[in-house]
């Protein structure tokens, strides 16, 4: 079965005076339904594979394949359009725009696939937004809403393409731990169909260990890649 | 696209106060602009329609444009003749009568005949030389506007006496002369008679006024010694813009040089099309300075939103899609200002189109003159966006060019 997204001896070095590898000799292949965690201290490169994974940075060397497609002789017009059909993406600070209202961001995505006429992308944008307990906020601003709302705001845009990929950076590495927790419950929803999967970074151990797969970095290398049934637990 | 404006209408209004400074500078540059190039264009219009009032838009002449080929030329293979002088030519339009019918049958216009001579005006033991023009009255006020210049007497006059004439208010003042007396004109030939002024007319300038004076065609045939002669057919189109295709054509028909308005006064022209050019480079120029805000601003917000530039690639957001956000900003905000200056051009048009001021010898006060052309509206937005869509380039084109990761990096 064809991976959903798959790192092919993936290197990625920062050119500078004195070079810096981010990630080194990385093969990782994410599946469909998955729900991952990267792990490792920090500056062991776990952002940075995120990044790779989605295609917003280019390896030094190996490759990327997204559904089968190797991306690494795509131009940037062609990873953006996976990006805008494929990959949702949800950082650790939720990154709405603030001239938008709640809805309005939720909508930017649709809007800029143009797949559905307008009366329908708002239906879709509420339908998620209610889905996540925002129904009361969508003519805000994001000034306006709570942190742990703001981010799952930023969970509702990911989704608002319908896409198979969420990467998700640090998700909850800003919020308290009743926002975090209900992040993570929507987070871990997301592969439950079997269809769409979810990698996110984390430093949260425990998070990380009720996911189904933790993949550990350490200097930029996997050092262990194991599904929860073998993983071992904190 | 609808999007792609959604965003730089929200970045836009987010720098409210060096918003509206920048449009402001993009509208004062149009409105000054517009209402600039209607004053020159009006005046310019109101110059060259006096002028095509006031001169035959053709005028045929018994000159030729290049001089006749002397046989010598035809004989010897020779370079270069000096001192050769050809046979007394005896001046003139030749078969002046068939040359009128000739024209009479193509021409969009009407045509009149006329015989000028150098000669003298005398009064009273003060002379002054004159042009003598001999016209047929009913004609010469269908070609010229001298009919409206007429300060004392009537022009039509000169048909009923045979030996009238009709002077210039300047040359009336030299003389001392006023409707009645009877200066005597006299030819280079010394043919002389005595001519009774039945009219003056004043054009407002001076060398018409002081040294042409007007009598019938037939006194001036007379005074000439030569019957039926004519050396001027001057012509009055239905539409001057013609003026150069009549004189060509009336060129090749007759063999005569064919002047048209527009060639008599082409140093006039081109020195208006020149005074043009200067005033479109200030304009540019104006509108340059305006763009610089422009490229301020959109610089400034392209800085201020590097991170929602990141989020949006990382949305899906093509590097096009971005620079054209940047694009639509600087777009709109010449675009604001082009509206803005057009209504300000316009207002300041009306404005000036009311400034009243009185010329001597003007009995009215007139007003300054303008022209509102959609052209200059077009040429002054036109450059006013363009000018802001190119200072909105360059921040555009930085900013869909950067690296999304460095910039999340950099947030996070």
């Amino acid at each position: 079965m064809t991976a959903l997204v798959e790192a092919r001896g993936v290197t990625r070095i920062l050119p500078a005076i004195v070079p810096v590898t981010l990630v080194k000799d990385i093969d990782l292949a994410v599946g469909r339904g998955e729900f991952i965690a990267i792990t490792g201290p920090s500056g062991s490169g776990k952002s940075s594979l995120l990044y790779l994974l989605g295609l917003l940075d280019a390896p030094t060397a190996g490759e990327v394949l997204y559904d089968g497609t190797p991306t690494h002789e795509l131009d940037n017009t062609a990873k953006a359009e996976i990006r805008l059909r494929g990959i949702g993406f949800v950082f650790q600070f939720h990154f709405l725009l603030p001239e938008f209202t709640v809805l309005g961001n939720v909508m930017i995505p649709m809007r800029r696939l143009g797949r559905w006429p307008r009366a329908e992308m708002q239906d879709r944008a509420e339908a998620i937004l209610k889905s996540l307990d925002l129904a009361d906020h969508l003519s805000k601003r994001p000034d306006q809403v709570s942190g742990g709302q703001r981010q799952r705001v930023a969970v509702a845009r990911a989704l608002a393409n319908d896409p198979p990929l969420i990467l998700a950076d640090e998700p909850t590495g800003s919020l308290d731990s009743h926002a975090s927790e209900q992040v993570f419950q929507i987070l871990k929803e997301i592969p439950a169909g079997g269809q769409k999967s979810v990698i996110a970074v984390t430093h949260d151990l425990a998070f990380a260990n009720r996911m189904d797969r933790r993949v550990h970095l350490v200097d930029g290398r996997i050092v262990s890649d194991e599904t929860r049934a073998a993983a071992p637990v904190g | 696209m609808r999007l792609l404006v959604d965003i730089a209408v929200t970045h836009v209004q987010g720098r409210g106060r060096q918003t509206l400074v920048s449009i402001a500078g993009v509208m004062l540059g149009v409105g000054f602009a517009i209402a600039m190039a209607a004053l020159m264009q009006g005046s310019q219009d109101d110059f060259v329609n006096t002028l095509i009032d006031a001169m035959p838009h053709v005028q045929v002449t018994d000159e030729q444009r290049n001089p006749a080929v002397q046989p010598a030329d035809r004989s010897y293979d020779a370079v270069e003749f000096r001192g050769l002088r050809p046979e007394d030519d005896v001046r003139g339009i030749l078969n002046p009568v068939a040359a009128i019918a000739g024209l009479r049958g193509w021409v969009p216009g009407v045509l009149s005949a006329a015989l000028s001579l150098q000669g003298v005006a005398r009064y009273g033991g003060t002379e002054r030389g004159v042009q003598i023009m001999g016209v047929e009255p009913r004609h010469a006020l269908d070609v010229s506007t001298i009919g409206e210049d007429i300060v004392a007497g009537r022009f039509e006059d000169l048909e009923a006496a045979g030996f009238s004439v009709v002077i210039g208010t300047g040359l009336a003042k030299r003389l001392s002369v006023g409707p009645g007396d009877s200066p005597r004109l006299t030819t280079a030939t010394g043919v002389a008679r005595q001519f009774k002024v039945v009219g003056l007319f004043h054009t407002g300038v001076a060398p018409t006024d002081e040294g042409l004076v007007y009598v019938r065609l037939k006194a001036a045939q007379v005074l000439a010694g030569r019957q039926n002669a004519i050396n001027d057919i001057r012509i009055r189109l239905h539409d001057p813009e013609t003026a150069r295709l009549v004189a060509t054509r009336a060129e090749a028909l007759l063999g005569y040089k064919a002047v048209s308005w527009q060639e008599a006064n082409e140093d006039l022209l081109s020195a208006f099309q020149i005074r043009n050019t200067i005033m479109y480079t200030v304009v540019g120029a104006i509108l340059l300075v305006a763009g610089f805000g422009i490229y301020n601003i959109v610089s400034t917000i392209t800085h201020e939103k590097a991170r929602d530039i990141a989020i949006l690639k990382s949305l899906g957001f093509r590097d096009t899609d971005v620079r054209a956000i940047f694009l639509a900003e600087g777009a709109l905000m010449g675009l604001a200002g082009s509206l803005l200056g057009a209504a300000l051009g316009f207002a300041l048009t009306l404005l000036m189109s009311h400034v009243e001021f009185k010329a001597p010898f003007e009995t009215e006060a007139s007003h300054l003159p303008v022209t509102y052309n959609w052209l200059h509206y077009l040429i002054a937005s036109g450059l006013a966006v363009g000018a802001a869509t190119i200072a909105g380039y360059l921040p555009a084109r930085k900013a869909s060019e950067g690296n999304p990761v460095e910039i999340i990096r950099g947030a996070t």
